[in-house]
């Protein structure tokens, strides 16, 4: 896994300019996602949590992508699997489960939208609906308006496969490349949409392909791969700033749960299938490489995933002792005067 | 204070908010350079360059979803829609995003954003460029919506809408344009959105209307008066919301009322509209409320006798208000 410069044998993600401990962020930021994500898995089985929608499986990407970003500059428009990258832009486990319990005091929406529609402007992550792709054409004016104002940033703004399919996709991708907007459409591509794959869904080989149609770059990546990621994500993110436009990056994910807790993936895939995912996800792959590398021993993983699931435990109390909303508080703030 | 055109008020309010407040811009198709197909935007490229007055790719769903990310990122964007017929592509962006962002984020994000469209028939404009859909957005909490019927109102709510903190679909009559002129100060002045206006003042019917019809409504109610039938007009000037308190005031003093829209009857305003005197006025009534409205065809056809048929005119007003004054 070492890239060999001149003499040296330089680790390979120190050659695109990251430390020992930038990989070891992005992994605690996957791994604290993924132990969420099981742990509301869980809940929902036991009957405490409704509702589950899961990102298991495109965490690596999530985590890569966001660590190319700037948090304090950068605008996210995230789409309901975007776990690792509201994590990574000071979501806390404890707000995320406040969501997915509905208490008055969640941050996206005080207990209003359903588990995963992540939003918290004090951490510069827009709202979203359910209705898919309708934040693409956001992202777009977000990048318009910050520039109008003279700011500087990047907006990113991620969807499924399924969703490239929208009007909404096709209208703000072609937006974005006429005024050359600073906007990264970054495509989880996990090759279904609930239950339909990726061949009975797009004609052409890639998501990524149709970028050309909009006068800018589309880049295929394995999503798994999380240096890759972060290498074309930095790229992208210096070309936004650059004022050179948006570019389209699809990476190859694998989503390794049913689309919800109300799915059942047994009747349109194979386990053999899912198995063979699981062997390339990229908690496993990520994990060996920096094991391979030296970055991590088994035993510093061990105890980091043993704190992250101690401090999600405890969310999950802070959590489920929080008060829920006040009934009439549902009539509150339709407009801006509170009535 | 000076006469004014209808648009040319629409075209004042935008100048004038575009010179008071940076964050003001105007997006649509053909706004720019054209100074829109209708020219309410003639004059303001040159004075606010392009990325102010932005010509935009005709994709009406991109047109909505860029203006509510503008405006919820700092922006006071006016969304124009080249006839409100096409807004349907951006109905999602309406009513998934910008009715409900602020109250979804919990008051944390917010869409200051208008939605300028033209509408009405009487223009040989067929099918897809005369629709009346105001019943598709009234229904909407989130929204609001307003059709000024007079240029003094045209500029007022059109300020109001721009300083607005919400979402404001502002339906303007296309037929109205250069038709209508009245009064319009050179300052600036809001109209506050919400409150009705009383047109005329009268003793035998009232009628509640808006839009061209409030102007067909006053010139029925003329021919109505040599006739010894006296009529109140009330203008509501806002559907969402309704000025609930002048449509019961309007009500009482006659006890009869007629709803006239262009719009036809069913599901419609008037059908609110009249709910709310059922519910809060009904013993004030001596007669059953009545409605006048487009028929139930899908749209307004294009050839002449067809499009007359549909468009109500003052001789099909009067007639229905003098029905009911006979009751």
């Amino acid at each position: 896994m070492a890239f060999e410069i001149g003499e040296t044998a330089v680790k390979r993600h120190r050659h695109i300019g990251l430390t020992d401990q930038d990989v070891m962020n992005i992994y605690e930021n996957m791994l604290l996602a993924r132990v969420l994500d099981e742990r509301m898995w869980l809940l929902n089985r036991a009957g405490k949590l409704p509702f589950v929608v899961s990102g298991q499986g495109q965490e690596g990407a999530q985590a890569a992508a966001a660590y190319a970003l700037d948090k304090q500059r950068d605008v996210i428009l995230p789409y309901y699997r975007d776990l690792a990258m509201v994590l990574a832009f000071g979501e806390t486990p404890l707000d995320i489960l406040l969501a997915n319990f509905g208490r008055a005091n969640d941050l996206s929406s005080g207990g209003r939208q359903m588990p995963g529609h992540f939003s918290a402007r004090r951490h510069r992550i827009f709202s979203q609906s359910s209705p898919v792709t309708t934040q693409l054409p956001h992202a777009a004016g977000i990048a318009l308006a910050a520039r109008m104002r003279g700011e500087d940033l990047v907006t990113y703004v991620s969807f499924g496969e399924g969703s490239s399919n929208q009007g909404d996709f096709h209208e703000a991708c072609n937006f974005a490349g006429v005024h050359k907007l600073p906007v990264i459409f970054f495509c989880e591509n996990n090759h279904y949409a609930i239950s339909v794959p990726l061949h009975k869904q797009i004609g052409s080989k890639y998501v990524a392909d149709r970028a050309a149609g909009y006068g800018f770059p589309g880049i295929v990546v394995d999503g798994n791969d999380v240096l890759s990621v972060y290498a074309h994500m930095k790229d992208a993110v210096e070309r936004a700033l650059r004022g050179e436009g948006p570019t389209l990056i699809e990476a190859l994910t694998y989503r390794l749960h049913p689309h919800s807790s109300d799915d059942d993936d047994r009747s349109y895939r194979s386990k053999e299938e899912v198995e063979a995912a699981r062997a390339r996800d990229a908690l496993v792959t990520f994990r060996r490489y920096m094991i391979d590398e030296g970055v991590l021993t088994e035993q510093e993983e061990k105890d980091l995933r043993n704190r992250l699931t101690q401090d999600v435990d405890r969310a999950i109390e802070e959590a489920e002792r929080s008060p829920l909303p006040a009934p009439e508080s549902a009539l509150n703030h339709v407009y801006a005067d509170g009535k | 204070m000076s006469v004014k055109l209808y648009i040319d008020a629409i075209t004042d309010a935008m100048r004038q908010e575009m010179e008071r407040d940076p964050a003001v811009f105007i997006l649509g198709e053909d706004v720019g350079v054209r100074g829109g197909v209708f020219r309410t935007t003639q004059g303001l490229i040159d004075q606010f360059g392009e990325e102010r007055v932005m010509d935009t790719p005709l994709a009406e769903s991109a047109i909505v979803g860029v203006a509510v990310g503008a405006a919820a990122y700092g922006m006071r964007p006016i969304a124009e829609i080249q006839f409100a017929d096409f807004i349907l592509p951006a109905v999602n962006q309406i009513i998934s995003e910008a009715a409900k962002l602020r109250y979804r984020s919990n008051n944390d994000w917010q869409c200051p954003l208008v939605i300028r469209a033209p509408f009405g028939g009487g223009v040989h404009g067929a099918l897809y460029h005369s629709q009346s859909l105001e019943a598709l957005f009234y229904h909407i909490p989130g929204l609001k919506v307003v059709i000024p019927s007079t240029a003094y109102d045209a500029k007022g709510l059109l300020i109001s809408a721009i300083r607005d903190p919400d979402p404001v679909i502002y339906f303007e009559h296309k037929g109205m344009y250069r038709l209508i002129k009245d009064e319009v100060p050179d300052d600036d002045y809001v109209v506050p959105i919400g409150k009705a206006a009383v047109r005329r003042d009268g003793t035998d019917i009232t009628v509640i209307t808006y839009g061209l019809m409030s102007h067909y409504t006053l010139t029925a109610a003329e021919e109505l008066a040599k006739e010894g039938i006296s009529a109140h007009v009330l203008d509501l000037r806002s559907i969402l919301p309704l000025d609930k308190e002048a449509i019961l005031e309007a009500v009482r003093k006659t006890g009869k009322v007629l709803i006239v829209h262009e719009d036809n009857k069913t599901g419609g305003v008037g059908a609110e509209v009249s709910a709310i005197i059922a519910e809060e006025a009904l013993f004030e009534l001596d007669a059953p409320i009545a409605r006048l409205g487009g028929p139930e065809i899908p749209a307004m056809p294009f050839s002449p006798p067809l499009e007359k048929f549909y468009m109500l005119n003052p001789d099909k007003i009067a007639k229905a208000m003098r029905e009911l004054a006979a009751f």
